[in-house]
C-alpha cells in the first residue's frame, strides 16, 4: 500500500507522459515536419493557383522546404509566399527562380526552385526575385480563342502546351509523402 | 505491563482513521495466549477494523501492533505472510471462494502452503469438517449452503493449518439460536482442546460474555472498560451499563442530534 | 476550490494507484506462468466464450464493408481492388479495434464484475489473511489470459471479415467480384508488416483492457453499487483508451 501523496505524484507524471505522447503523435502524423531548423525566404507570384500553406518546396525534385504562409500584398497586387527551407540547404544561389508546378497532371501544386548562378546565397529574409505563377487553364484556353487567324497559331499553341506538359511529367516530383 | 509471555497480541497507542473520522484514538489491547478475548461495543465503532489492523491488512496512523513479540507492520511481505499462516480469520459472512466446493475451500490453505500428499490433505480436510459437523457437505458449493453452514465451513478453513490464533468477526450476527449455540460451542471447544487463542468481535453481549475469558468494551475510539465478564457486568460506567442492558436511551442517545426541537420542525412550514 | 482539488487529486491518485497495481501484476506474471492450469482456465472464460460474438461481428463488419466500398469503387471502375481494400482496412484498423471494443464489453466487464464481487464478499481479504497473494492467484492469470486472447480473437475477426463469411461472401457471391482477383489482390496488397502491426495493436489493446478491468474490480467499493460502477467504468474507460491508443499507434506505425 502506497501513501496517497505518492499515488498522486505518480498519477501526475502519467498525465504528463500521456500529454507528451499525444503532442509527439500530432507532430509525427502531420506532414513530415523537418527534424531541424529552417530559415525563411519570400517570393511574390502573380497567381498562386492551388498552392496552400504546407505545400512542398522542391529543388531538383528533392524536397527542401515547405510553404509556411501565403498572403496578399496590397502594394504589388501579388501573392506573397513565405517559404521555410531546411537550414542544411544553405547554398541556394540568391538569384534562383521559383515556379509553381503541378504534381502529375491533376495533382497538388508545389514550388520548384531552379538554381541561379550567383555566389551569393539565400539567407533568412531573402526574396526570390524570379518567379513564375501557376498556369491557369482558363487563361490558356482564352489565349487561343482570342488569337485571330490561323490553325497555324492553334497548332503552335497546342504544340507548346504539349511540350510544357511533357516537361512537367519528366520532372520528378520528389518525396512528398 | 503484560509481556509477550502471556500476550500473543499486544496493541499499544493505536491511532487509526481515514478522512475526518478517527476510529481509534490511542487504544491499548492485550490478547492473552490460550484465552478467548471479546472485543465489544456499539455498532460502527470499528471493531472489525481492529482485526484488520492486527492481521496487517491496514496500517495504523500511529501506535504498534505486536504478534508474538514482533511488530506486524514492520514485516517484509514474506514475514507478514509467515505471521498470517499462524492466524485464522473467520469473516462475517464466511467469505468462501465461490468457485470451489466446500472440500476445496477447506483444502485451499493446505494446498497453497504445504506440500502434503493428496491423501493426507484429504484426511485433514475431513477431520476439520468433522470438527464443525459438516463432513457430509463436502461436495456442496458455497451457494448451496445456509449462512450458518457457510460460517462453519469458513471456520474449518480457518483452522486448516492449525493456527495459533483465530479471529472471529461478528460470528453471531444474524444467526438463529441453534446456529448461535453451535458456533459458541465450537469456539469454546477449539479454544479448550486445541489451546487456540481466540479474539471474538461482537455486539451480541449475552452470547459473547458467556464464553469469553476477558472482554474489552470499545467506543468513541477508546477502550471504555476491560476485564473479566463478571467485572464488566459490574461496571459502573453509564455507557457500559446501557450497552450491556440494551437500554434504548442513555449516553448513546436515542434521538439523532439536531438543533431544532420537534415543535419547531412540525411548525416549520407555517412559522 | 477545494472541491476541484478533491476531484483532481482522487483522479490522479487513481491513475497512480493503477500504475503500482500494473507493476505488481507484471511482477506476478512469472508466478502465474508457473500455474498454467489457472491461465488456461481463464483463457477459456475470456477467450473461448467470446468466440461467438467475435465470429458473428467479424462476418457482419466484413459484409457491410464490402457493400459500402463496392459502391464507391465501381464509380472509378476499380471494383477489382475490393479484396485488398477490405483486407487492409480490416487488418490495419477494424480488426484490432472492433475486436478490442467487443472484448472490453464482454470479457472486460465480466472480469471487473467477477473481481469486484470477490472484493465485495471479502474473498480477496480472506485470501490475504490466508497468506495468499490475490494478485498472484487471481489477478495475474486473468490479465495474462486477456493479453493472450486478444490477438487471437482479433485474428479470427479479421479472417471472418475478409474471408468466406464476410467480404468474400458479399463481394464474390453477391456482387460478382472475381474470386481469383479478390484473393490475389489481398495477397498483393497486404504486407507482412501490416500483419505484424495489427498484432502489436491487438496485444496492446488486450493488455489495456485487461489492466483496466482487473484494476476496477480489485479497487471497487465493496457494495453492489460499487461493483456496478466498476463494471461500467471498465467498459467506458477501456473503449476510450482503445480509440486513443489506436490513434497514437497508427500515427507511429503507419507512416
Amino acid at each position: 500500500m502506497q501513501s496517497r501523496a505518492l499515488e498522486i505524484l505518480v498519477g501526475f507524471f502519467v498525465c504528463l507522459g500521456v500529454a507528451a505522447v499525444f503532442v509527439l503523435t500530432f507532430r509525427v502524423a502531420s506532414l513530415d515536419t523537418f527534424g531541424g531548423e529552417t530559415y525563411s525566404v519570400t517570393a511574390k507570384f502573380g497567381n498562386i493557383g492551388g498552392l496552400k500553406a504546407g505545400s512542398a518546396v522542391t529543388m531538383a525534385g528533392v524536397r527542401v522546404g515547405r510553404v509556411r504562409a501565403i498572403e496578399f500584398d496590397p502594394q504589388s497586387y501579388e501573392a506573397r509566399v513565405t517559404i521555410d527551407i531546411a537550414k542544411r540547404y544553405d547554398r541556394i544561389p540568391a538569384d534562383s527562380s521559383a515556379k509553381i508546378l503541378t504534381a502529375g497532371l491533376l495533382g497538388e501544386q508545389y514550388i520548384g526552385l531552379e538554381p541561379g548562378g550567383l555566389d551569393e546565397y539565400l539567407t533568412e529574409g531573402s526574396e526570390l526575385e524570379l518567379t513564375q505563377g501557376a498556369v491557369v487553364l482558363e487563361n490558356l484556353i482564352g489565349q487561343f480563342l482570342a488569337q485571330d487567324g490561323g490553325d497555324d497559331k492553334l497548332a503552335e499553341a497546342i504544340g507548346k502546351l504539349a511540350e510544357s506538359l511533357e516537361q512537367r511529367k519528366a520532372q520528378p516530383q520528389g518525396d512528398a509523402r | 505491563m503484560n509481556d509477550t509471555e502471556t500476550s500473543l497480541v499486544s496493541v499499544r497507542g493505536l491511532r487509526f482513521g481515514y478522512g475526518s473520522r478517527l476510529i481509534y484514538d490511542g487504544v491499548d489491547v492485550d490478547i492473552r495466549r490460550g484465552r478467548i478475548t471479546a472485543i465489544m461495543g456499539p455498532s460502527g465503532t470499528g471493531k472489525t477494523t481492529l482485526l484488520r489492523l492486527i492481521g496487517g491488512q491496514w496500517r495504523p496512523n500511529a501506535g504498534t501492533v505486536r504478534f508474538d513479540g514482533e511488530d506486524v507492520h514492520k514485516q517484509s511481505r514474506a514475514g507478514l505472510y509467515r505471521m498470517r499462516r499462524r492466524m485464522g480469520m473467520l469473516f462475517q459472512h464466511g467469505a468462501l471462494l465461490t468457485d470451489l466446493t466446500v472440500f476445496e475451500n477447506v483444502a485451499y490453505p493446505l494446498r497453497e502452503h504445504t506440500r502434503l500428499a493428496d491423501a493426507l490433505i484429504r484426511d485433514i480436510v475431513l477431520m476439520k469438517l468433522e470438527a464443525v459437523g459438516l463432513r457430509g457437505a463436502a461436495e456442496l458449493y458455497p451457494e448451496e449452503l445456509s449462512g450458518g453452514m457457510a460460517r462453519r465451513v469458513a471456520l474449518a478453513r480457518a483452522i486448516a493449518l492449525d493456527p495459533d490464533m483465530v479471529m472471529y468477526d461478528e460470528p453471531f450476527t444474524g444467526q438463529d439460536p441453534i446456529s448461535m449455540g453451535v458456533l459458541m460451542r465450537l469456539i469454546r471447544s477449539l479454544n479448550q482442546s486445541l489451546g487456540i487463542t481466540s479474539i471474538v468481535v461482537s455486539h451480541d453481549v449475552g452470547e459473547v460474555l458467556s464464553i469469553a475469558d476477558y472482554a474489552y468494551i470499545v467506543h468513541g475510539g477508546k477502550v471504555l472498560d476491560h476485564g473479566t465478564p463478571d467485572a464488566i457486568r459490574g461496571s459502573s460506567s453509564e455507557l457500559v451499563r446501557q450497552f450491556l442492558e440494551g437500554r434504548h436511551d442513555g449516553p448513546i442517545a436515542f434521538h439523532y442530534k439536531t438543533a431544532r426541537t420537534f415543535e419547531e420542525d412540525l411548525m416549520g412550514e407555517t412559522a | 476550490m477545494t472541491g476541484v482539488w478533491l476531484v483532481l487529486s482522487s483522479f490522479l491518485a487513481g491513475l497512480g494507484r493503477a500504475q503500482f497495481f500494473l507493476a505488481s501484476i507484471v511482477a506476478a506474471i512469472p508466478a502465474a506462468l508457473g500455474r498454467p492450469r489457472l491461465v488456461v482456465q481463464q483463457l477459456y472464460s475470456v477467450g473461448v466464450l467470446s468466440l461467438i460474438i467475435i465470429v458473428l461481428s467479424g462476418s457482419f463488419v466484413g459484409m457491410v464493408l464490402a457493400l459500402q466500398l463496392y459502391r464507391t469503387l465501381i464509380r472509378f471502375g476499380a471494383e477489382e481492388s475490393l479484396g485488398s481494400l477490405i483486407a487492409l482496412v480490416i487488418v490495419r484498423e477494424l480488426g484490432p479495434v472492433v475486436t478490442a471494443l467487443l472484448f472490453a464489453g464482454r470479457a472486460g466487464s465480466a472480469l471487473a464484475a467477477e473481481i469486484g464481487l470477490m472484493r465485495a464478499t471479502d474473498q480477496l481479504s480472506a485470501m490475504e489473511m490466508m497468506a495468499v497473494d490475490p494478485v498472484r492467484r487471481v489477478i495475474a492469470p486473468r490479465f495474462l489470459a486477456g493479453v493472450i486472447a486478444m490477438p487471437l480473437l482479433a485474428g479470427i475477426f479479421s479472417v471472418m471479415a475478409i474471408g468466406v463469411a464476410g467480404g468474400h461472401a458479399i463481394g464474390v457471391e453477391l456482387l460478382g467480384v472475381d474470386a481469383g482477383s479478390y484473393w490475389s489482390q489481398i495477397r498483393a496488397g497486404v504486407e507482412i508488416d501490416d500483419i505484424r502491426q495489427s498484432f502489436v495493436k491487438a496485444v496492446v489493446f488486450g493488455a489495456t483492457v485487461s489492466w483496466i478491468a482487473v484494476y476496477q474490480g480489485y479497487h471497487a467499493v465493496p457494495t453492489s453499487e460499487g461493483v456496478s460502477r466498476a463494471t461500467t467504468s471498465t467498459v467506458v474507460v477501456s473503449s476510450l483508451s482503445i480509440l486513443a491508443l489506436d490513434f497514437v499507434l497508427t500515427a507511429f506505425m503507419f507512416r
